[in-house]
């Protein structure tokens, strides 16, 4: 039991239900991002939402604030049936919502940002001295010593994000929503704003509290509702449920199926030849601090790491997708330059984006056209395939991974996100490359899609592909990957060799190695 | 506990430092200032009588109705958007008015039309760009057309104005010494005035440099993106048909060949005055100095007895030069990020 959590008399009891969502489904095209999904908030709590990537949680904050329509289901305010059209409707109903991505206008200033839309009006025009300074007030309660006046966009994210908190306390909302809200904060800044929620709780807010730092969960939150794969696990006192069993909640049981994959993992890679790849201290000023890799070939390399650590980043360096101001790569001991992704392709190296729509497969396209894709770019323009070659390989491609529906000239914006991922997959497979960097194919896709895609890249691996995987699912990187190379704060921190370490013992890695008072497990190079 | 990001650093509060975080967004209205300071002071050092108040007061009279159209399309481009339906309208609204008042109607009734004529063109466009989601260019593109045909149906030549009362807003001038204004030009300025108060100090100001910001975020803070966004456009098509009065009382008449190409002037002036193509940072009060900028250009061109192709050239590149410097600066905000 923490201490910070009210007396239990103050405990919120049944009656002080303020929202009640039940029911709730939303379906996406190809995925039903919200099935039959219940939330309860009630007056005075911290609740915390928790699921993984894909999970539905944003989708269930967007169904209750009415950013996104819902298919199925009942909101109750107060116990009245109630639908918002638009976040002004839900705001004008007491729920304020800070989004995960810090949504302000960057061009306007500080104060402004805070306040627009409510703003202290005098004699009919803005009272620009009051709105600041009562933005001045809130910022000053997160200890923030900035200007309300000075424009947004010269401040750094961690103060943007509390800028947004600020203007959804401006409200007085009855019910604030916190999604992601620590993710760019230090220590000092999150304990302001875990101040700042406890005055709120103690006043009767009910605060909904998105995190993946479960840390955090368990220092603030009352109560745990855990979603999975667009449904609802359950909803538990913070208290009663141990962290394991909070994560095995999360990650589900059914991926039994996963455990059928032979842990390929386990698999002894031959180091002697030189490595496909080997990028000694690459970086990018500003955005990844030099890092050090080596991929084998036959490898799975994973990369682990919390969001923003620099996985993501340093994937985009070796794909040529941005360019290094630091460090060389050599691929078969041949240095080389990696400034553009066809320079990359061109050197048997493939990059399946995390952003799968934006910079993956293109959804006006047929599946065989988006398949034909990076093939015919690495061949050239020029020399194109004849109509029994295209056939062919999109046949073979189709089935190796086992697309669904099977029909090549279906749209690819009508297939599930698992399909599409199998899309790209092939995409990739078909320009034959040595080495292919994953970074985060399973997000957002069903436990079957999962499945086929790690049983692929399990295969394609014993056959010699290097691969480089990242996710933000450990277990999925503990099975896949022989070593697990852990970023933290844009940098790496160290590698682990995944026949050493479980999943509890990588988390402790990601969370402490390097740190004072940490004992650090041991490094393997 | 993991600790993700290095701790925030206040930032000094002082100085030159929190004016520039206070007023980077001013930067290239300031460097209008400075390039039109320029052209005074160096056509006064060639020339040696250009700096008179004659001269000071018809530059601003002489493009009355620039300035009235640079108000409009200062919210709408402040949005992100563009209407290019401004000179045609203008025309539209002046030969309509010029016909109307020829068959005998009141001034009182006419006027009214032709700001109403006018709203009515910039609300279609609003309602195409957002209910229909068609490409400002390309609803204002149709605006363009609409409106020029609408101005050769109503006449194909010129028509005279006759009444006082319209021709009393060129011809009246209130002076001091050998300084003077039209009604004309106050009606330029009490536009300039009441464009540059709603966008300071009213919600839907606040709300178009919002959408201009980061349309998404806008609607997600609870603004009515809708209705502002729609508005912008009638505002701007009103300014036109105010444009439309203010030039048919300026030029005696009317003329459906009006206005050709004068929406592009009409940009060169807001962007030269410091408002972002993409949208969220200018001023109105830029958008005079950019006018005022394509107007001394114009007047030293005359003075020298040159083509006044030579407008067109240098016009252009100060636009070329204002159009970099802004890529600068929005490029090293987004650097920032």
């Amino acid at each position: 039991m923490s201490p910070t959590n009210p007396p239990l008399q103050a405990r919120p009891t049944e009656r002080d239900t303020v929202i009640e969502m039940s029911g709730i489904t939303v379906q996406f095209p190809g995925v039903l991002a919200l099935d039959g999904v219940d939330l309860r908030l009630r007056r005075g709590e911290v609740h915390a939402l928790l699921g993984e990537n894909g999970a539905g949680k944003s989708t269930l904050i967007k169904a209750l604030t009415g950013v996104q329509g819902i298919d199925a289901g009942s909101i109750a305010v107060d116990g009245v049936g109630r639908t918002f059209a638009s976040t002004a409707d839900a705001e004008r109903a007491g729920i304020a919502t800070v989004y995960q991505e810090v949504n302000l206008c960057p061009n306007l200033s500080v104060g402004e940002n805070i306040t627009l839309g409510h703003e202290p009006r005098r004699r009919g025009r803005i009272d620009w001295r009051a709105a600041h300074e009562s933005a001045l007030g809130h910022l000053r309660r997160f200890g923030l010593d900035v200007d309300p006046r000075s424009t947004l966009d010269s401040h750094p994210l961690a103060v943007r994000q509390l800028v947004a908190i600020c203007r959804a306390m401006v409200l007085d909302a009855r019910v604030l929503i916190l999604d992601e809200p620590t993710s760019s904060l230090d220590r000092g800044e999150v304990e302001r704003l875990f101040t700042v929620v406890r005055d709120l709780r103690d006043q009767g807010v009910a605060v909904v509290f998105i995190s993946h730092f479960l840390d955090q969960v368990y220092e603030i939150c009352d109560r745990i509702t855990v979603l999975r794969n667009g449904r609802l696990v359950g909803e538990y006192l913070a208290d009663e449920l141990p962290r394991g069993e909070l994560v095995s909640k999360m990650i589900g049981r059914e991926l039994e199926e996963l455990e059928t994959i032979a842990r390929s993992a386990a698999r002894v890679v031959d180091r002697t030849p030189p490595p496909v790849l080997r990028a000694t201290g690459i970086g990018r000023a500003g955005s990844l601090e030099p890092v050090d890799v080596d991929v084998y070939a036959g490898e799975v390399v994973g990369l682990a790491g919390l969001l923003g650590s620099g996985r993501t980043e340093l994937a985009r360096l070796l794909a040529g997708a941005d360019t290094t101001t630091s460090g060389t790569i050599e691929v078969r001991g041949e240095p080389v330059r990696l400034s553009t992704p066809r320079q990359a392709m061109l050197q048997g190296i493939a990059f399946s984006s995390e952003d799968r729509r934006g910079e993956g497969v293109v959804g006006d396209l047929t599946v065989a056209e988006n398949i034909l894709l990076g093939l015919q770019a690495r061949r050239g323009w020029l020399r194109p395939l004849r109509r029994s070659e295209r056939t062919a390989v999109v046949a073979e491609y189709m089935q190796a991974l086992g697309v669904r529906p099977a029909d090549p000239d279906m749209l690819v914006r009508n297939l599930s996100g698992g399909n599409q991922q199998k899309v790209l997959l092939g995409r990739w497979l078909a320009t034959a490359p040595e080495l292919l960097i994953l970074d985060e194919p399973t997000r957002g896709i069903d436990v079957g899609a999962k499945a086929d895609i790690q049983r692929k890249v399990a295969e394609l691996a014993d056959r010699g592909l290097s691969v480089l995987f990242i996710s933000s699912e450990l277990e999925e990187v503990l099975r896949l990957a022989q070593r697990i190379v852990v970023m933290r704060d844009r940098r790496r921190i160290g590698a682990v060799d995944s026949r050493e370490t479980d999943i509890d013992g990588l988390v402790a890695f990601m969370a402490h190695a390097g740190r004072p008072g940490a004992g650090d497990p041991e490094e393997v190079r | 506990m993991t600790t993700l990001e290095p701790p925030v650093v206040a930032r000094p509060t002082a100085g030159l430092s929190r004016l520039v975080d206070r007023h980077a967004s001013a930067l290239p209205t300031a460097a209008a200032v400075g390039i039109l300071a320029l052209l005074l002071v160096g056509a006064q050092v060639y020339f040696g009588n250009f700096l008179t108040p004659r001269n000071l007061s018809a530059l601003l009279l002489d493009h009355a109705y620039l300035i009235i159209l640079a108000v409009g399309m200062t919210l709408v481009i402040l949005t992100g958007g563009i209407d290019l339906s401004v000179g045609s309208v203008l025309a539209f609204t002046g030969i309509l008015g010029a016909r109307m008042l020829a068959s005998g109607l009141s001034p009182a009734v006419v006027v009214p039309v032709m700001i109403l004529g006018g709203a009515a063109i910039g609300l279609m466009i609003g309602v195409l760009v957002q209910y229909f989601d068609v490409q400002p260019f390309i609803a204002s593109l149709a605006g363009l057309f609409l409106a020029r045909g609408l101005a050769f149906v109503v006449s194909l030549q010129s028509v005279k104005v006759q009444s006082s009362s319209i021709l009393w807003l060129q011809s009246t001038r209130f002076g001091v010494g050998d300084w003077y204004i039209t009604p004309t030009g106050i009606i330029a300025v009490v536009v300039l005035a009441a464009g540059a108060f709603t966008l300071a100090y009213t919600r839907f100001g606040r709300t178009v440099y919002a959408i201009g910001g980061d349309e998404q975020s806008a609607r997600l803070m609870g603004l009515d993106v809708a209705r502002t966004r729609v508005l912008v456009y009638v505002v701007s098509g009103a300014c036109s048909g105010l444009g439309g009065l203010v030039l048919t009382a300026y030029s005696g008449a009317g003329y459906p060949r009006n206005g050709i190409g004068t929406e592009l002037d009409v940009i060169a002036a807001v962007v030269i005055g410091g408002t972002l193509l993409s949208g969220g940072v200018g001023y109105v009060l830029g958008s005079l100095v950019g006018v005022l900028v394509y107007g001394t250009i114009k007047t030293i061109i005359s003075f020298k007895g040159a083509e006044q192709s030579w407008t067109q050239i240098t016009i252009g590149m100060l636009l070329l030069v204002f159009i970099v410097i802004q890529q600068v600066i929005v490029v090293r905000s987004a650097r920032r990020r």
